[in-house]
């Protein structure tokens, strides 16, 4: 219960972060993209920030076998740099450009009530069903 | 280059991130887990479905934040303008593209850099190569 309750406040303040940071309104973000134009760098500002946190954090966390709700620390296992990590992550950042959303803000535009997001939101999520059909044969066959 | 400093929001960045930042920090540290939202999303859509519950926790709060917000405050502006067929390609290829890859801005480019992961770095350097690559040719060569 208590996992559920500090997942659901995580998830909160990761939303008001991502609106403070000006991350929620998709033009913002498509001005950090647009580098031979009028450069918006605030972005840089909120990596920069959430790092600074985060960084220190994970180092201490790595050390440790239970999170402080005695539960697995769950750190990913894959070490390679493969094509389905660069492919994938290629994909992303044209689909990134085009709308100037990632996953993140998409879900915080859910809740802002533009037409728009929602429509993004449901192709985003079509788009990983999509995933999950084709990559699931293959998983099973290895 | 040119800088766009009418848009430009270094404090209110710089801060927002830092609430990013500890969200991450809070999520490692008492659920044990790394704060990437494609994952915690394609999760749901998983056929085996494990761990239901917390990220749907995750998810509603992401969600609730702007109908919590607005409560206080007027939501800050909010502006897209894609077409209605280019976010859906958009949203596709998002959503195909965090799952193959493994991860999105959160997990790849604020957990995997925080964590000093080789395979993020190259995560993150290929989707913030590829969104410049983007908006260039849609800006400055098809000039929509």
């Amino acid at each position: 219960m208590l996992n559920f309750l500090f997942a659901l406040v995580a998830g909160l303040v990761f939303g008001l972060g991502l609106i403070v940071a000006g991350m929620a309104n998709p033009a913002k973000v498509i001005g950090f993209l647009d580098l031979a134009g009028n450069w918006d760098p605030s972005l840089v500002f909120v990596m920069a920030g959430a790092i600074a946190v985060a960084a220190p954090t994970f180092a201490f966390a790595k050390k440790r076998q239970r999170s402080m709700l005695n539960l697995q620390m769950q750190f990913p296992a894959a070490r390679h740099i493969d094509r389905r990590l660069v492919g994938g992550s290629l994909l992303f950042g044209i689909g990134w450009g085009l709308a100037g959303i990632c996953p993140g803000p998409a879900l915080v535009l859910l809740g802002s009530g533009l037409v728009k997001g929602w429509v993004f939101v449901v192709a985003m999520l079509c788009g990983m069903a999509m995933f999950e059909l084709l990559d699931r044969p293959k998983r099973q066959r290895h | 280059m040119l800088i766009d400093w009418a848009h430009f929001t270094p404090l209110a960045s710089l801060g927002g991130g830092l609430l990013i930042g500890a969200a991450v920090a809070l999520f490692i540290l008492f659920n044990g887990r790394i704060a990437g939202i494609s994952g915690i999303v394609g999760g749901l859509l998983r056929p085996s479905r494990v761990d239901v519950a917390w990220r749907l926790a995750f998810v509603i709060g992401l969600v609730s934040v702007p109908l919590l917000y607005r409560i206080f405050a007027a939501l800050p502006e909010s502006r897209i303008d894609a077409g209605w067929g280019v976010l859906v390609v958009a949203g596709l290829l998002v959503g195909v593209g965090t799952r193959y890859g493994s991860g999105c801005t959160s997990g790849h480019g604020i957990c995997g850099m925080s964590r000093l992961s080789p395979r993020s770095l190259a995560a993150t350097l290929s989707f913030m190569a590829s969104g410049f690559l983007t908006v260039f040719v849609v800006r400055h060569l098809l000039g929509a």
